[in-house]
């Protein structure tokens, strides 16, 4: 791992290139790099504008739900210092849930389509076009689209099609035009490329809606700024609970959106702990979604990154039970924040994720969706070693209704 | 530095033609064949070979270029092998520019220095890495300069007059216009669009414009060949050694044959054209 010089600030990033340290920057063909540019603008000025900033609150509050309520889940807390006890150690930190699995649409993925619809609206684009992979976003993307009376193409790869009808028929009901991706892999990245060449194809009317903090600057600040709204709320809500800050938080990683949305408001507080959990699928070892753990730094989709590829710089297929974790790259900024060592990035497998599922359902009464579910499987492992005074919040970024079907089957269940 | 390119677009301008540029993808559909092909490509009338470098997220290609690459890479392609294949080429052909084309990544994982050490000893001319826009050019574009190969940029429809001197700052070889505003093997251009954009391009730089994206037959090569300084075809390419592979995506005895037809009759679409002298 290369060492990163550490910064005075973790926040102050991107630098005017759109690098986190060496990550980041804009690897697009020529025909993007004028939209980009105009995007680039766009955002700038929509960003320093209250009536901007003013509309966007407005709708949050009163579409999306905001804020999500930071709730303390008691019945784990206690669950977990019995573990803790069980194995001598008399701790277990206090957990919160961050619920953004309450906001309208099941997931946070709405805070970012939000925000991008509307500097796509200051733009006079008319045309939407998203990937997606578990259908969070497209179906975020396909509610604003129809909220603001615009066309919405969702890319989506042929095989999470398959896997994740329900959100499909959502989308469809929604007014969104529903593109099954044929080519590579048939998942989140091919679906990537494939809304690509629609942009490609389609620059003068088409704002391309990015669903992660990925893709070439602006994208992954952009992305990151609309999702902070997470970790804002976290910390005036922890003040009020708790008079004070947490000392830990814990979030799931595809590209990394809910994780960065949770964290950068925290990172200049360095005594915080940060964890951003991976998908290990069958184990690091096998097939998995973990580009920290398993991959190196490359560039795909417009920026550099790490990636899971072979020796010869041809991207390997990624696996996750999770199609929102399925994805073999991660946000720049992630990387970055990894090789600086402020944040720490773990993994969980599927089967750990299936039983952090099913322990959230039985104890919390909150089926949650399987992204987080990675994350909880961490919590699980975490919590128990600190002690009872330490202050741990998850986010709990998406609602598990999407995946009842793919549970059901593992557990060998019939619906 | 650019001493093939520079020679051969003379050659051209002094036969009053335009050049025809081939784009063929390494390793598609085995490297034995791939190496034929590009032997037969001079031979069947391509003036300059443009030898894809297979990725498996080539995000600015259609289907057809997407394909031939997953096929290379199926039959174990790597960069090291494509780098071969050149080689072998250049053994028995001094002349006849060979440019890489691909994206970004591959290159970057092999290591840029060592990359273009390579590249050059293979006896490649230049390179057109499609994800590299100016903006990146302390990547790969200012090292590939320095190491006396050319870096040839695309510019596009939406390249405006404002960022063309930026676009063309670092370009060395050719200027290569992308005639549409799409990925390759799509739509065919407006012509007349196309040669309005290359005369606007021309103001701005003394390098050859050549034209491609969306020209697939010999007439199609034709008209381009009217206002630029060379036509660019590859998907069409793609296309031909696709249709002769067998069942199991094998290539036969047609493979190479039905490639140099093709190529024959672009090759006579743009030799049909008669340039005007001065230009
Ligand atoms: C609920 C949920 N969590 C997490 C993710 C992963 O994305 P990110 O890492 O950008 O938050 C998704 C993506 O579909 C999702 O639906």
């Amino acid at each position: 791992m290369t060492a990163q010089p550490q910064p005075n600030t973790f926040r102050a990033g991107p630098d005017e290139r759109g690098h986190f340290g060496t990550f980041g920057g804009r690897f697009v063909a020529e025909t993007l790099m004028p939209l980009i540019l105009e995007l680039e603008q766009a955002y700038g000025q929509a960003k320093s504008d209250p009536a901007f900033q003013a509309e966007m609150a407005s709708y949050l509050t009163h579409y999306v739900g905001r804020p999500s309520p930071l709730y303390f889940a008691e019945r784990l807390t206690e669950h977990l210092r019995e573990v803790s006890t069980a194995s001598g150690l008399s701790g277990g930190a206090k957990i919160y849930f961050k619920r953004d699995e309450l906001n309208h649409t099941g997931a946070h993925k709405v805070n970012n389509v939000l925000g991008q619809i509307l500097v796509a609206r200051r733009m006079g684009k008319r045309r939407i076009i998203a990937e997606t992979g578990a259908g969070q976003h497209g179906v975020a993307t396909a509610t604003l689209c129809a909220r603001f009376g615009l066309d919405c193409v969702v890319y989506m790869g042929a095989v999470d099609v398959e896997r994740q009808k329900p959100n499909v028929f959502r989308m469809k009901m929604l007014g969104a035009e529903v593109v099954p991706v044929q080519s590579g892999t048939r998942t989140l990245k091919d679906a990537m490329n494939e809304a690509l060449r629609d942009w490609v194809t389609n620059v003068a009317d088409t704002f391309y809606c990015i669903g992660t903090v990925a893709g070439p600057h602006p994208y992954p600040m952009m992305v990151r700024d609309f999702q902070c709204v997470i970790g804002r709320e976290t910390r005036e809500q922890m003040m009020q609970a708790e008079g004070r800050l947490p000392d830990s938080l814990v979030a799931a990683i595809g590209g990394g959106s809910n994780a960065i949305g949770l964290f950068h408001p925290f990172l200049d507080e360095r005594q915080i702990e940060i964890y951003g959990v991976e998908a290990a699928g069958h184990g690091l070892t096998h097939l998995h979604a973990a580009s920290i753990a398993g991959g190196r730094p490359g560039v795909l989709h417009g920026n550099r990154t790490y990636l899971l590829m072979n020796d010869d710089g041809q991207i390997q297929d990624a696996h996750s039970i999770s199609a929102g974790l399925d994805y073999p790259g991660i946000g720049p900024e992630h990387s970055w924040l990894h090789e600086t060592g402020r944040a720490t990035y773990l993994s969980a497998t599927d089967d750990e994720a299936l039983a952090a599922f099913q322990l959230c359902c039985k104890l919390e009464g909150i089926i949650p969706a399987l992204e987080p579910a990675h994350a909880l499987a961490k919590v699980i492992e975490l919590a128990p070693k600190k002690a009872k005074d330490h202050l741990m919040v998850m986010n709990l970024c998406g609602r598990g209704d999407k995946d009842i079907f793919t549970v059901a089957e593992h557990l060998g269940a019939a619906m | 530095m650019t001493a093939r390119i520079d020679k051969c677009f003379a050659s051209c301008r002094a036969e009053n033609r335009a050049a025809l540029v081939i784009y063929s993808m390494a390793g598609d559909p085995d490297p034995e064949t791939s190496l034929s092909i590009l032997k037969a490509l001079p031979k069947a009338g391509a003036d300059i070979i443009e030898f894809g470098m297979p990725f498996t997220d080539p995000m600015a290609d259609g289907p057809a270029i997407q394909a031939a690459g997953l096929r290379a890479l199926k039959a174990g392609q790597t960069t090291v092998k494509t780098l071969d294949l050149v080689r072998r080429f250049r053994a028995d052909d001094a002349d006849t520019p060979v440019i890489l084309m691909g994206y970004f990544n591959p290159i970057y994982v092999y290591g840029v220095g060592r990359f273009l050490a390579d590249a050059k000893s293979a006896g490649i001319d230049g390179l057109i890495v499609v994800d590299l826009p100016p903006e990146e050019d302390d990547e790969l574009c200012l090292p590939t300069l320095a190491a006396g190969l050319a870096f040839i940029r695309l510019a596009t429809p939406t390249t405006d007059d404002r960022r063309l001197p930026a676009v063309l700052a670092n370009t060395a070889g050719f200027v290569y216009y992308v005639s549409i505003t799409g990925i390759t093997g799509a739509a065919t251009p407006d012509f007349r669009q196309v040669s309005d954009a290359v005369a606007r391009i021309k103001r701005h730089t003394p390098l050859p414009v050549v034209v491609g994206f969306g020209v697939k037959t010999g007439a199609d090569a034709a008209a381009i060949a009217e206002g630029a300084d060379g036509v660019a075809v590859g998907t069409a390419l793609v296309n031909a050694v696709k249709a002769s592979l067998d069942t199991e995506g094998r290539a036969t005895s047609k493979t190479v044959e039905s490639v140099a037809k093709l190529v024959e009759g672009l090759a006579a679409g743009v030799r049909s054209v008669t340039k005007a002298k001065a230009a």
